[in-house]
């Protein structure tokens, strides 16, 4: 292999794929991701599958294995209709975050486009993957499999003893608050249902002999001081107020059986797993994209791929980090892939080759360090919003000519804020990074109160941010499907 | 290192069972659209696949998220092009909401329908749910495979178990005399001398000049017999199977229905679904399938499709007409000897007073000598499907053709109210598929 790559020759010719070629291309790539770029990686499981098994795996939100539900069942039609159509094609590839870490090819790709896939999938997310500080703490990249599998299993036996129809009623409800039902601000607490059980023991032993029968028989006035007391003292007692939807309802529903809190654990168990992909879109597909694109290169130089392949890969490249302006027919606002991109090789140019502004803007990074080094931590530590806060530079907000729309409820007008120009940079740039913070644009709902002794109304506060109210006729059926699983009355605060 | 693993064989539709709860979940829609486009279609279309689109409602994903609109807003856009701070843009009318503040719609949601595609299968077995169909009947006609392979002469490459063993013999035979292998019993009455000669203990010398000679023959012999080889792979011949449509025959349905005034949307629905049941019958059995279109009030003509279910024509009922030019189409374009002649009446049982005797006269002495099965339905009332239980009992062109039916077995008739009971009527039909059908 050493003295091919010395000698130039191409890894391969032509468009058709074979399996020698993919290791061959594999080897070669890995050895650029590995020396060069000392990027740190899950082992690889690379599996080549046919368009009907992608959208599968498209219709099953992108895990090769899943539960049965009829959402799934829709999506996998909607999927198909739109490909038969040929209104979209299919996706490269599909990466899954596990350890080892699965990426899907297309069969339908050519060797060129197996190779992009490769260096950008089997590297590029899986570097990320396995580094970024979201995905180490939040996510179970080792157990992920398995869990699912016993879900898939565990979901089955429930339609085997309950019906098909209660489980997918329960489904429903389920998903309907599965993205209110992550933990965003502490980690999942880790605990299993026999250290569940112990705990919930002693407190019961604690709280009997903290009862004295004889005071309790005489004392029963009721101020209102108590009464706040009381009230204070049960949200303690059940962690209110609580932001994972979900979780509350799964330990404390009056009417849930048992098997029917493990499927909500299940459900929002999958929650959390995404949960650090929806904070690190920008940063995900960037880094993908920067490592596939420095890969290619590199292997374009030593002579390993064909002028023809890397024309190829560069077609593929280019559509998709291409940001369409915002009056273009197919604007889609802000896309990711873009602008991970766009910054990371930013970043490549401060370090080596930074200008006056730089320096200003990036003293510790311009021109001083080795830019892999920076680029590694900066996958390590940060998410969108804080990329974007922290590296976003003049540079890139004057290439994409961006600019600041303000939108107020009751005016006509949409009113230009900043531009890229001196005194707009900074308003631009905290705009830009605040608008991908998931607490912005997720809604920040959380359960109050809850009195189980009383009414049992489940009480839920929405806390409105810049004045943006829930959508109406989403948040009827949503909270009917809440609801249902608590059992008794739920309503909003306000 | 990396795993390469190729999953292309692995199964593909894993999706199935959720595919088929999703449709469960839209059932009545899907119904009801199914339903639509069988009255739509014509009839020898009817077993395609069909787009669908349900109502959005039922199958939508709610979430807690923000209102697309209201609020105060800031975003970040990119491709300015001649905007200064402060500059103000109008907001497009309420109603149509603009580029900006869009997020947090997720795919599918606002759309009011929801629009897949039905497979041939999936269609079918919908349009079979009211029909009440046993089982057997309801495999039977989804089947699509209606070709079966025949024997079509012999090939030289095959699998082992298509060896036709008495082919190849035969032309390892030809060969060996073509190519003058010495036989086994050449080669063992030599071998017999050479022993004899060895045997003697003090031959003479034209004994062993004799001996010398045979044994150069015999190896002769043997060299031949091995560079002629008893079974060459050139001798091999296998069996060949042509994929054939099975049994390939033609047949030819005729329809034949009242349309007068009193034949309403309901009857014709009714008529028109047992129209499509005995179509998919027929389609299954016969290579070449044509349709015949009589409608008939006091005077019958042959229409299209088109003209026989949906247009309107006022007068009288005599239904002999439709029977008359059955019987001259016929003649004219279908003979017996070479087509399989099926008939299905529908009428709502009324006639021209007098008519009714004529039709069995004419059923009984010449329709159906020629005919293979002659299914008729007298379409009534729901109400009055109760009360006329009784299979004497009727008005006067169900009293005449129960005496076709008493005649002939492969006539059928009944009454039908409901889309349950029109498999009945071709119960017989169905339950003879096994005999044998083709026509002298």
């Amino acid at each position: 292999m050493a003295d091919r790559a010395a000698a130039g020759v191409p890894l391969f010719e032509g468009a058709e794929w074979d399996f020698e070629k993919i290791q061959r291309s594999y080897d070669a790539i890995e050895r650029v991701a590995i020396d060069d770029l000392k990027l740190d990686v899950y082992p690889n499981q690379i599996e080549i599958i046919s368009y009907q098994q992608m959208l599968d795996a498209y219709s099953s939100i992108g895990m090769p294995l899943m539960y049965r539900h009829w959402s799934f069942g829709k999506r996998f039609v909607h999927e198909e209709q739109l490909y038969r159509k040929g209104a979209h094609g299919l996706a490269y590839e599909i990466v899954i975050n596990s350890d080892p870490c699965i990426s899907y090819c297309l069969e339908d790709n050519t060797m060129a486009l197996q190779v992009l896939v490769i260096a950008h999938a089997a590297f590029g997310h899986n570097h990320f993957f396995k580094n970024n500080h979201l995905f180490r703490q939040w996510s179970d990249a080792q157990g992920i499999l398995d869990y699912l599998d016993y879900a898939r299993s565990f979901i089955a036996q429930c339609e085997e003893h309950h019906g098909e129809r209660e489980v997918e009623q329960l489904l429903d409800a389920a998903h309907a608050l599965m993205p209110s039902s992550v933990f965003r601000h502490r980690r999942p607490p880790h605990t299993s249902l026999a250290d569940e059980r112990a705990r919930q023991r002693e407190r019961r032993i604690e709280e009997e002999r903290a009862v004295h029968y004889l005071w309790d028989a005489f004392d029963h006035p009721e101020p209102s001081a108590k009464a706040d007391e009381e009230a204070r003292k049960r949200k303690r007692e059940m962690g209110l107020p609580e932001e994972n939807l979900l979780y509350f309802v799964e330990r404390h529903s009056p009417v849930l059986k048992h098997w029917q809190r493990e499927v909500l654990r299940i459900v929002r168990n999958i929650a959390q797993y995404f949960y650090p992909q929806r904070q690190t879109k920008v940063m995900n597909e960037g880094c993908a994209c920067f490592v596939h694109y420095h890969i290619t290169n590199a292997l374009h130089g030593a002579g390993l791929l064909t002028d023809g392949a890397m024309l190829e890969i560069l077609h593929n490249h280019t559509n998709v980090v291409t940001q369409p302006g915002f009056d273009a027919p197919n604007a889609v606002g802000i896309n990711p892939y873009a602008l991970g991109f766009a910054m990371m090789q930013d970043i490549k140019r401060i370090c080596t080759e930074p200008t006056e502004e730089d320096r200003e803007w990036f003293p510790d990074i311009a021109g001083s360090r080795e830019w892999r080094e920076v680029l590694k931590d900066a996958w390590a530590n940060y998410r969108d919003e804080s990329f974007v806060q922290q590296f976003l530079s003049p540079h890139i907000m004057r290439r994409y000519r961006m600019f600041t729309l303000a939108d107020d409820e009751g005016d006509p007008f949409y009113t230009v804020g900043a531009i890229h120009d001196e005194r707009g940079y900074h308003e631009l740039r905290d705009t830009l990074a605040r608008s991908l913070d998931v607490s912005e644009f997720d809604p920040d709902i959380q359960i109050v109160d809850v009195d189980l002794l009383g009414d049992r109304c489940l009480k839920l506060h929405h806390a409105e941010r810049n004045g943006v109210s829930l959508d109406a006729r989403s948040r009827e059926a949503t909270l009917s499907h809440l609801q249902k699983i608590w059992g008794y009355e739920v309503a909003f605060d306000d | 290192m990396a795993h390469l693993i190729d999953r292309r064989l692995n199964p593909k539709d894993k999706s199935l069972g959720n595919r088929r709860r999703f449709i469960r979940r839209v059932r009545t829609a899907v119904k009801k659209a199914v339903d639509e486009s069988v009255r739509r279609r014509k009839i020898a279309d009817v077993d395609q696949q069909e787009k669908i689109s349900v109502p959005s409602e039922g199958i939508g994903e709610p979430h807690f998220r923000h209102a697309s609109q209201g609020g105060y807003r800031r975003t970040v856009a990119t491709g300015n092009k001649k905007f200064r701070t402060g500059d103000k843009i109008q907001k497009p009318r309420s109603g149509q909401s603009g580029q900006y503040g869009r997020e947090g719609a997720s795919e599918g949601e606002g759309e009011d329908e929801f629009l897949f595609v039905l497979s041939r299968d999936e269609f079918l077995s919908l349009f079979f749910e009211d029909l009440e169909l046993p089982d057997m009947v309801k495999r039977s006609l989804k089947e699509i495979t209606a070709a079966k392979p025949q024997r079509r002469g012999y090939t030289a490459s095959g699998t082992p178990a298509n060896l036709s063993v008495a082919r190849t013999m035969r032309n390892a035979f030809g060969r060996r005399i073509a190519m003058r292998r010495p036989t086994t019993a050449e080669t063992q009455s030599l071998m017999q001398q050479v022993e004899e000669l060895e045997a003697l203990t003090k031959p003479d010398e034209a004994q062993e000049a004799e001996l010398q000679a045979l044994r150069d023959k015999l190896d002769e012999i043997q060299r031949r017999r091995r560079h002629v080889p008893f079974i060459d792979p050139l001798d091999v011949r296998y069996k060949y199977f042509e994929t054939r449509p099975e049994p390939a025959a033609n047949a030819v349905m005729f329809c034949l229905m009242d349309v007068s005034a009193s034949m309403g949307e309901r009857e014709k629905d009714l008529a028109k679904q047992f129209f499509v049941l005995l179509h998919l019958f027929l389609k299954q059995r016969y290579d070449k399938l044509e349709l015949v279109f009589i409608r008939h009030t006091q005077v019958a003509n042959e229409v299209d499709e088109e003209t026989f279910f949906h247009s309107r024509q006022t007068g009288g009922t005599v239904v002999s007409s439709a029977l008359e030019k059955m019987k001259k189409i016929i003649e004219a374009r279908y003979p017996p000897s070479l087509w399989n002649i099926y008939a299905a009446q529908a009428s709502d049982g009324e006639n021209y007073r007098g008519d009714s005797d004529l039709c069995a006269e004419l059923l009984i002495e010449d329709l159906m000598k020629r005919c293979q099965y002659f299914a008729y339905t007298e379409i009534v009332d729901e109400n009055e499907a109760s009360l006329m239980n009784s299979e004497d009992s009727g008005m006067e062109l169900w009293r005449a053709y129960r005496q076709v039916a008493a005649a002939w077995p492969n006539f059928a008739m009944k009454r039908i109210a409901r889309p349950a009971d029109i498999y009945p009527v071709l119960h017989e039909l169905f339950a003879r598929k096994s005999d044998g059908v083709t026509n002298g």
